[in-house]
């Protein structure tokens, strides 16, 4: 590994310390609430899945429909409390709505992303040798292409779908978990009981399931809840330029429509990008407060 | 002790199956999807003979088989042609020259810009730390990390251009506008520039901010800081040789890496204000199915990309004495 | 007049816990030319006291008392005056020499460093004083040591650069906060005698901060044992190697390993004090040596020992020091198998025996 690998490595570790130790359940409860960001970020978060869980309840029907006058400003009509948008779209109906599809995305590309990382992270750590030398070769070169250009490049030629967004990003994201699991691995591979498993003859599927993935479990999570926050900014970036999925709603979408408008209605460029930062606040925070929660070195304030 | 020679040759020849295997790999990618580019202009042209359009992926290169083109593409790239833009009839190189000092130029300063202000702030949190000021800058810092880069250059627009009416709304110069002579012209593009490169700064600084802060704790809590303050050296000196300096990899290495990301990260901006420059570029290359265009901007962006990485490595020796490049 | 006075120190550091007293009351003072060693288990305040004296503690922790050096007051002296003071006319040195030299700076520099930092010289003359440095604290080859990171150099080596330059501008009194301990026993003698000589040869004073008795023996002329932030004995070395007084003492040195002077190499078992240092946060009502002592009586649990002189010849807080006669103290000793160490010759480095 090169220096510069190794040294965004320590970059990484630099931003989001995640060397973590197992907790047991009722302390980590306990800290869990003890942290304001842990805390504040659940609540965000949580209002966050509401939007999305009750919107067909609260706004039935397709929030792409015209439903009144064209560019009300919010607070103008108490039925349009968000106002509607140059369409004459509710814009409240709108944001609920697009809550789904950004969390759609964030779930669906991390999931993938932490899936692909971790198998390839484990087999490298685990193994070493020739395996994690050319394991390592090939998250390199993932890690070199230009990110954003080669998510792009997937999501035009795939055409513009949720899932096919949700594969872009997922595919590009993953050697941050790769790197974060193999060095877990790496860890946890040297322990003792490790190699008594090997010793008894316990299989290697069995000591990876077994011994190495619960050790690796409390860094990924960490990893996994900041990685949702960045893969929402990257889904709003690709719907903003115009690549998002044009059949739902969604709030990059919103943005990059709005924009046409931003001399007479700004409201309808602000309100969307407020959901986004919002939501992303949400999961940073969460990610954050776990890590001083699951990390035993940074106190608890 | 040092021969960083052979080290720069071996860093040097590693780099060649990394770039092919990225350019095979776009390559294919782009050559998977539906359609290619005689399609699209077909398409817009608004309908187009098949003997017309033969003649075209003939004219074009598009009628020998995939591998084919590829080993032509790579050809042409080891004799520094990087091919021919069919769409807006130029060759590649130059597009990509006459758009690059625009993305330099945004890069460089919004680099620069979160770099200075970041480190100052990291550092102030990092000195007080647990303080009001220190938890100020760590909030900021976080809406930094959570705002989209596209809604923060819009919102200025909003504020500065339309609202206030100080700036310039979008892209590099004032059309139409005569200049007296080069520092009015340099003006005009630093009165365009202030935006872009504020809003693509806001995300580099707030990198720079936590990165400098948890550097610099770290640093602070070894013996050494005792040792130089024990010594009756002077509270600045302190920090800035001896705490900062010993902090200036992990910065020195994210400066590296953005700069190395440098072609392909400007897109977002590049759009929200209409700044010609690279970013821009490739994607509208990608929509407009410009394959050689696209495949010289990401094989560039990936060079720059592992050029920058070596440049770290580099960087590395001549910053920490501990480093010896072993032969 | 002593050239340092403290008086009446205690230092407070606030925890999460509450406030948590580190050092309580501490009074001594250390006069020119001479070596005091302050001797204690790891926590006992020791090296907190030793920053206190440079002013090199967090901010956010409370000093009071007095620390008179040079006749000024130290506590509340401007940090400006205070800047100039350190490094200058008082200097430290560190325990891990590994750690208390900046890697990315080479051991010149750091010299110069410390020499330009009080002294208007020319970088060129400050090099050639770094080099006459590197020569006094017997570093080989000092011309071409001034261009080398401190990682290619070995930890006695370290400790030497850092001895060298605390030395910078000719310090009236060096503290050495466990000097030795991080180093191989072999290097530790020589830094040891280069300490001593040093002293001797500049003359100043040297407050020396250890754990380790042997040290004491070899190179202290005055002795002051702490035990959870407190002084509870002091006495010259000679006598304190005779007739420690405080049982913490006697204990101290039962818990040192010792060579048998007729059989050599073969070991003996370490005696331990039992039971564990009390927390600071959690200190007993009476002697803080209480929970520890075997001669403990419910008023050593519940009074705290006032600091008085015993016997004409040394400082000693314990309410039984009436009953710690010498002899009662060899028959305590002797049943307890405990022996004292002597003070070793100085010819022969650290600690021999009995």
């Amino acid at each position: 590994m090169s220096a510069a690998t190794a040294s965004i490595d320590s970059v990484v570790a630099a931003v989001e310390p995640t060397r973590v130790a197992a907790i047991d359940h009722t302390s980590f409860r306990r800290r869990f609430f003890r942290s304001h960001a842990a805390v504040t970020g659940s609540v965000i978060l949580i209002l966050v899945l509401f939007s999305a869980a009750f919107a067909s309840v609260l706004y039935p029907g397709d929030p792409r429909d015209m439903v009144a006058q064209a560019s009300i400003w919010p607070g103008q009509d108490a039925h349009y409390l968000l106002g509607t948008d140059m369409l004459g779209r509710d814009m409240a109906a709108a944001i609920f709505h697009g809550a789904r599809q950004s969390l759609f995305i964030g779930f669906a590309a991390t999931s993938l992303a932490v899936l692909v990382g971790t198998v390839i992270g484990v087999l490298s750590g685990y193994f070493g040798g020739f395996v994690d030398d050319s394991l390592m070769r090939f998250t390199e070169i993932f890690l070199t292409m230009p990110t954003l250009l080669f998510t792009i490049a997937l999501v035009i030629i795939l055409g513009p779908s949720g899932g096919s967004i949700a594969l872009a990003i997922g595919l590009t994201s993953w050697p941050q978990i790769a790197r974060l699991v193999r060095a877990e691995a790496m860890r946890v591979r040297q322990y003792d009981f490790v190699s008594a498993a090997i010793t008894i003859g316990m299989g290697h599927v069995r000591i990876i399931l077994k011994h190495i993935l619960p050790n690796s479990l409390s860094p990924v999570m960490v990893a996994a809840s900041v990685m949702i926050a960045q893969v929402i900014l990257a889904e709003a970036s690709l719907s903003f330029l115009g690549l998002g999925d044009t059949t739902v709603m969604s709030w990059g979408g919103m943005v990059g429509a709005g924009r046409a408008v931003l001399r007479t209605a700004w409201y309808m460029t602000a309100l969307p990008g407020l959901a986004i930062f919002i939501t992303v606040m949400g999961f940073m925070l969460l990610g954050n407060g776990l890590n001083d929660v699951l990390n035993p070195r940074t106190p608890v304030r | 002790m040092k021969k960083p020679g052979k080290y720069v040759t071996r860093r040097l020849l590693q780099v060649i199956p990394t770039s092919v295997i990225i350019v095979l790999l776009s390559f294919l990618l782009l050559k998977t999807a539906p359609g290619d580019m005689v399609d699209v202009i077909a398409a817009e042209s608004g309908g187009a003979t098949k003997e017309y359009m033969d003649q075209m992926r003939e004219l074009y290169g598009l009628d020998v088989p995939a591998h084919m083109q590829f080993v032509h593409f790579i050809n042409r790239v080891l004799h520094f042609d990087l091919g021919y833009s069919f769409r807006d009839n130029m060759p590649v190189s130059s597009l990509i020259l006459e758009r690059l000092p625009a993305t330099v130029l945004l890069s460089l300063s919004s680099i620069g810009f979160a770099l200075v202000v970041g480190v100052a702030l990291g550092a102030l949190a990092a000195k007080y730390r647990g303080s009001v000021l220190d938890t100020a800058i760590s909030v900021i810092s976080t809406i930094g990390f959570a705002t989209p880069l596209f809604w923060i250059g819009l919102m200025l627009i909003v504020l500065f251009s339309i609202q206030l009416r100080w700036l310039p709304v979008a892209g590099m110069v004032t059309v139409g506008m005569d200049y007296a002579n080069h520092w009015e012209y340099a003006l005009d593009v630093a009165r365009h520039l202030v935006l872009p490169a504020l809003s693509l700064g806001c995300f580099f600084l707030s990198m720079y901010v936590r990165l400098t802060r948890s550097a610099m704790l770290e640093v602070y809590g070894l013996d050494f800081v005792r040792t130089a303050r024990a010594k009756g050296v002077s509270e600045w000196r302190v920090i800035t040789r001896h705490v900062l300096r010993n902090a200036l990899l992990p910065i020195v290495t994210i400066t590296g890496l953005q700069l190395g990301g440098l072609f392909g990260g400007t897109v977002v901006i590049e759009t929200v204000f209409g700044w010609p420059g690279i970013g821009r570029l490739a994607y509208d290359a990608v929509a407009a199915r410009d394959i050689n265009l696209f495949l010289a901007i990401f094989l560039c962006s990936s060079l720059m990309v592992i050029f920058m990485n070596l440049l770290v490595d580099l960087l590395y020796v001549v910053l920490d004495p501990r480093i010896e490049v072993a032969q | 007049m002593s050239l340092l006075e403290v008086k009446d120190l205690s230092i407070h550091f606030k925890t999460p816990g509450g406030t948590l007293t580190a050092v309580d009351k501490l009074s001594f003072s250390v006069d020119a030319g001479e070596t005091l060693a302050i001797v204690g288990e790891s926590g006992c305040g020791k090296s907190v006291t030793a920053l206190a004296l440079m002013r090199l503690l967090t901010p956010s922790t409370k000093v009071s008392g007095s620390i008179r050096f040079e006749d000024r007051e130290l506590t509340t002296l401007p940090e400006r005056q205070m800047r100039d003071l350190r490094g200058n006319r008082m200097a430290i040195i560190f325990q891990d020499p590994m750690a208390a030299l900046n890697p990315v700076m080479t051991i010149g520099d750091q010299i110069v460093e410390a020499i330009r930092a009080h002294e208007k010289v020319s970088k060129e003359a400050a090099r050639k004083r770094a080099e006459e440095l590197l020569e006094l604290v017997h570093i080989p080859e000092p011309r071409r040591r001034l261009d080398e990171y401190p990682h290619r150099f070995s930890g006695g080596m370290r400790q030497r650069a850092a001895i060298a330059m605390a030395l910078a501008s000719k310090p009236s009194v060096l503290i050495a906060d466990e000097p030795t301990t991080a180093l191989d026993v072999t290097i530790q003698a020589q830094i040891l005698h280069l300490l001593h000589r040093l002293q001797r040869d500049l003359g100043m004073a040297l407050i020396l901060i250890t754990h380790d008795l042997g040290v004491v023996a070899e190179t202290a002329d005055r002795v002051l044992v702490m035990y959870a932030g407190r002084k509870v004995e002091q006495q010259g070395v000679n006598g304190l190697f005779e007739q420690p007084l405080h049982p913490y003492t006697q204990r101290l040195m039962g818990a040192k390993p010792r060579l048998e002077q007729d059989s050599v190499g073969t070991p003996q078992r370490l005696q331990e004090i039992p039971g564990l240092v009390p927390q600071l946060t959690q200190l007993p009502a009476g002697c803080a040596f209480s929970t520890r002592c075997d001669m403990a009586d419910h008023v050593c649990h519940s009074v705290r020992p006032e600091l008085k002189s015993h016997a004409g010849h040394g400082l000693i807080a314990c309410h039984k020091s009436e009953q710690l006669d010498a002899a009662e103290v060899a028959a305590a000793v002797a049943t307890k198998g405990i022996q004292f160490i002597e003070r070793a010759p100085a010819e022969q480095p650290l600690a021999r025996v009995a």
